[in-house]
């Protein structure tokens, strides 16, 4: 079963994203690292901060393009990991290990399969 | 005594309290949740009066008068379908005898701890259980120290109680040929709540899970102290305990046994572990956590005394290595190994354990085999080893520990 680690926290306290912070990236590193030698990473990416979001709507048939996050909040998304695992239990055990968990949170969320072949 | 302290003393008491009379009440009906129910309510009121009015004489007679109408009417509820009047009225006399003379209540904790412990609740569930029954700790603080969610844990603790009462456990000692075996699974739960470490339970911060479980092995102790065992994984724990605040610096930046400042171990900890195994091993075979805690013993007199105790270490590791046939001893062995013999005796003794699947998430594994590859020069395998120890462990410090380790092997 697949589960989403979707990783929130405060992105004003994250340091730009061309700016390495060489600790936690190298702790990402070493995480994606134990995903994929448990055969658990299914996929996973930083994202850029708010500021770059672009919010689409298309209402009554009209498209509108909007600057910004869809909802401004305290926590932002910062990114994800995509992962596999047997239950909740054992999904809950990989986000303990997130290294974003030790200073922002992070969501997990049960994948809800929807494609006949997946 | 602080305010706090007050507090404290008057939770603990509760908390004595509590489990004697759920196991008092539960021994006779064998219905945990029902004896649970009775009490509640009465606990809770403890909770909040004791630390204010401070604690009643008697505690348990106490807890049972402010509960006896709950527990006459849940024993009604529960028992009605399954029980006849008279076995009820039966119930109904004895604990209107006991809330009279509350000194003759008679301790059942310990049948409980073996109920809770028995082979039809699941492994994982025996500690939960152990923890709601004899503490009163609430689902959602146990479920935070075992990474689960509340409502999850909440369900689980329910249905372990539910099959306690269909599969008519029996609220006793075990028979003195199963005795061991049944009181090594109370010990292995009790040890599994101390492994939890240092979560913080309960609302009133500063009670750790770790001293939960120390006060329940002190508790079997007391009830059986003729148990080597039960006095050998109580040492283990308070060998830990002892250590515990030497085990981070003020900045939170974790520090390894070989760094201690063992001017910060507590004295009186360590005094009181020595004495519990000097007594252990009086008394007979010797089990797996008579041997840890020998291990644990030895460290010490190394660490503190400048002994060689290597030697008796290694010799320790070979018994409960044959006791136990554990991977994850032969993984502790290896570092004994290392210190004696070299980094390459003990990767060549930890080879085999690179194929045990249990052993591939098991963060201590690729710490240990980083280390030695680290010790031996083989800078590739330590680089690839310590990294997947970063990606395993949950603890920050512990992650910043090993990315140092990292980067003096990379400037070689």
């Amino acid at each position: 079963m697949q589960y989403m680690l979707l990783i929130m926290g405060d992105e004003s306290r994250m340091n730009p994203p061309e700016v390495e912070d060489t600790g936690m990236s190298a702790d990402h590193h070493a995480y994606t690292q134990a995903l994929l030698k448990a055969g658990a990473m299914r996929g996973g990416e930083r994202l850029h901060p708010t500021s770059s979001a672009s919010t689409v709507k298309v209402r009554d048939g009209k498209a509108v393009v909007l600057d910004g996050p869809y909802v401004e909040s305290q926590e932002q998304l910062g990114g994800y990991y995509l992962i596999e695992a047997a239950s909740l239990d054992e999904a809950i055990g990989w986000a303990v290990k997130c290294p974003a968990a030790a200073h922002g949170a992070i969501e997990v969320r049960p994948v809800w399969p929807t494609r006949a072949d997946a | 005594m602080t305010a706090q302290d007050v507090h404290r003393v008057a939770e603990r008491l509760a908390r004595e309290s509590y489990g004697r009379l759920v196991a008092f009440l539960a021994a006779r009906t064998r219905d945990v949740a029902g004896a649970e129910d009775a009490l509640a309510e009465a606990f809770a009121t403890a909770l909040r009066l004791w630390p204010v009015d401070g604690v009643p004489d008697n505690p348990d007679a106490w807890l049972l008068t402010v509960a006896r109408r709950r527990q006459t009417d849940a024993l009604r509820r529960h028992q009605t379908r399954r029980a006849g009047e008279a076995h009820l009225k039966l119930i109904a006399d004895e604990i209107e005898a006991a809330a009279m003379h509350p000194d003759d209540i008679p301790d059942r904790r310990l049948a409980l701890m073996f109920a809770c412990a028995h082979p039809v609740v699941e492994r994982g569930m025996r500690a939960p259980l152990i923890l709601q029954t004899i503490l009163g700790l609430s689902a959602a603080d146990i479920a935070a120290a075992f990474l689960v969610p509340p409502a999850t844990m909440g369900q689980r603790i329910v249905r372990a109680k539910a099959r306690l009462r269909q599969a008519g456990i029996p609220f006793a000692l075990p028979e003195r040929n199963d005795l061991p075996d049944r009181l090594a699974a109370v010990l292995d739960a009790i040890y599994a709540a101390y492994a939890k470490g240092w979560v913080e339970i309960g609302e009133a911060a500063g009670r750790s899970l770790a001293e939960e479980a120390v006060w329940l092995g002190s508790m079997v102790v007391a009830l059986l102290p003729g148990e080597p065992e039960a006095k050998g994984m109580l040492a283990l724990m308070l060998y830990a305990q002892a250590r515990r605040s030497a085990r981070r610096l003020p900045s939170g930046a974790y520090v390894p046994l070989e760094a201690q400042d063992t001017s910060l171990w507590d004295d009186e900890q360590i005094e009181h572990a020595e004495a519990l195994l000097h007594d252990a091993n009086h008394a007979g075979p010797t089990g797996r956590y008579q041997l840890e805690a020998a291990i644990q013993s030895a460290h010490i007199a190394r660490r503190r005394r400048g002994l060689d105790t290597w030697p008796a270490i290694l010799a320790l590791y070979d018994h409960l290595l044959a006791l136990t046939n554990s991977p994850v001893v032969a993984l502790n062995r290896s570092i004994c190994l290392a210190e004696l013999h070299g980094p390459a005796a003990a990767l060549a003794a930890i080879e085999p354990l690179a194929t045990d699947p249990r052993m591939q998430g098991y963060q201590p594994y690729w710490a240990t085999l980083g280390h030695l590859h680290a010790r031996a020069g083989n800078s590739l395998p330590a680089h690839e080893a310590l990294t997947l120890a970063i990606g395993l462990s949950s603890d920050p410090a512990v992650r910043t520990h090993l990315r140092e380790k990292l980067i003096a092997l990379r400037q070689g």
